[in-house]
């Protein structure tokens, strides 16, 4: 029983209702249900979380760093597509 | 409060608060040497749990650290239970699901009550159900799992077996019905070990000597080497703080 069986998860917590899912971090578990229990031991042990998913890593399909040009480059130049036009109503956490 | 029922409260604080700490001592030898990162933080996080019930109930009945590191060992009043060696992980496992099982059914019934063990019971019956699905979960996947993991687990199951019956002794100033929690026990395991494919072991359920156990201070062989341990650092220098 060693590491190198056990696949990858990645970690989830959702911190308080209301907010989503963050990624919090990845561990090794032989299935699901001890996934769980072992991000539950690593990272919500301080009240990090309400709620938390595991996904098995191999699940996760990536954007490649390659790749970041075309991706990501065109975005950059493009003030007009960022919400930043519009006065916050005050009172309005989250946004 | 008289006399006697007060002291009835302080040896009954110690039998539970000495089952918490030297369970608690035994899980954290397994820091640095538990099979995988991931089980030595859930380990150590159980015995953190077991720690600071420890330390309540040590308090009930006096200074905690002058109990925890001073007194010798026929003074301690824990099961032999806890107080047995790691061994194998399955050993570990098979001493959590005996263990972790009386404990739930003990705080359970405990914090129904209205004695001074209520209120701790309470908080800590959240901890120890956790404590009980770590141990189910392994025991149903050692126990299911490869040949070699399934005849550990026996063997763990069954070496351990002649500790539990002590679990079930009554302990005064422990109100608790301990006939319905020794049926509700053998039901929980029971259940347990079959879906583990195991069986509840046949062997008698204590030893055979009449003088008693842990809880009348008698222990056995590893327990002396595991004290020495625990206290050493204390005897060695008095009142050190950090």
């Amino acid at each position: 029983m060693t590491t190198n069986d056990w696949p990858l998860w990645e970690v989830f917590v959702r911190s308080r209702r209301g907010l989503s899912h963050t990624h919090a971090g990845s561990l090794h578990a032989p299935d699901a249900e001890l996934a769980l229990r072992n991000a539950r031991d690593l990272y919500t042990r301080r009240g990090e979380g309400v709620s938390i998913w595991v996904v098995p890593s191999a699940a996760i399909t990536a954007s490649s760093p390659d790749e970041k040009d075309p991706f990501f480059e065109p975005a950059a130049d493009k003030p007009y597509r960022h919400p930043t036009f519009y006065e916050i109503p005050e009172g309005v956490k989250h946004l | 409060m008289t006399a006697s029922t007060s002291e009835t409260a302080t040896a009954a604080a110690l039998a539970l608060g000495d089952d918490a700490l030297v369970l608690s001592h035994r899980l954290g030898e397994w820091a640095g040497h538990a099979p995988v990162l991931e089980e030595e933080v859930a380990l150590a996080n159980i015995a953190l749990d077991l720690l600071g019930q420890a330390r309540i109930l040590l308090s009930m009945a006096g200074d905690e650290d002058e109990l925890a590191y001073l007194r010798e060992e026929r003074a301690f009043r824990n099961l032999q239970l806890v107080e047995q060696p790691n061994g194998d992980f399955a050993h570990t496992i098979a001493r959590q699901l005996y263990f972790s099982t009386y404990q739930r059914l003990l705080y359970t019934q405990l914090a129904e009550g209205t004695g001074p063990f209520a209120p701790l019971a309470a908080k800590a019956v959240k901890e120890v159900e956790y404590h009980q699905d770590h141990a189910e979960q392994w025991t149903l996947r050692l126990g299911d799992g490869t040949d070699l993991s399934h005849e550990r687990m026996r063997r763990a199951t069954e070496a351990l077996w002649r500790f539990t019956g002590e679990m079930f002794q009554p302990v005064e100033g422990v109100d608790v019905d301990r006939e319905g929690m020794r049926a509700a026990w053998l039901e929980s395991v029971g259940d347990v070990l079959r879906r583990a494919t195991l069986a509840l072991p046949e062997g008698p359920a204590s030893g055979a000597w009449r003088a008693g156990a842990g809880r009348q201070g008698l222990h056995t062989e590893s327990f002396g080497r595991m004290l020495a341990e625990m206290q050493h650092l204390h005897r060695s220098h008095p009142g050190a703080t950090w």
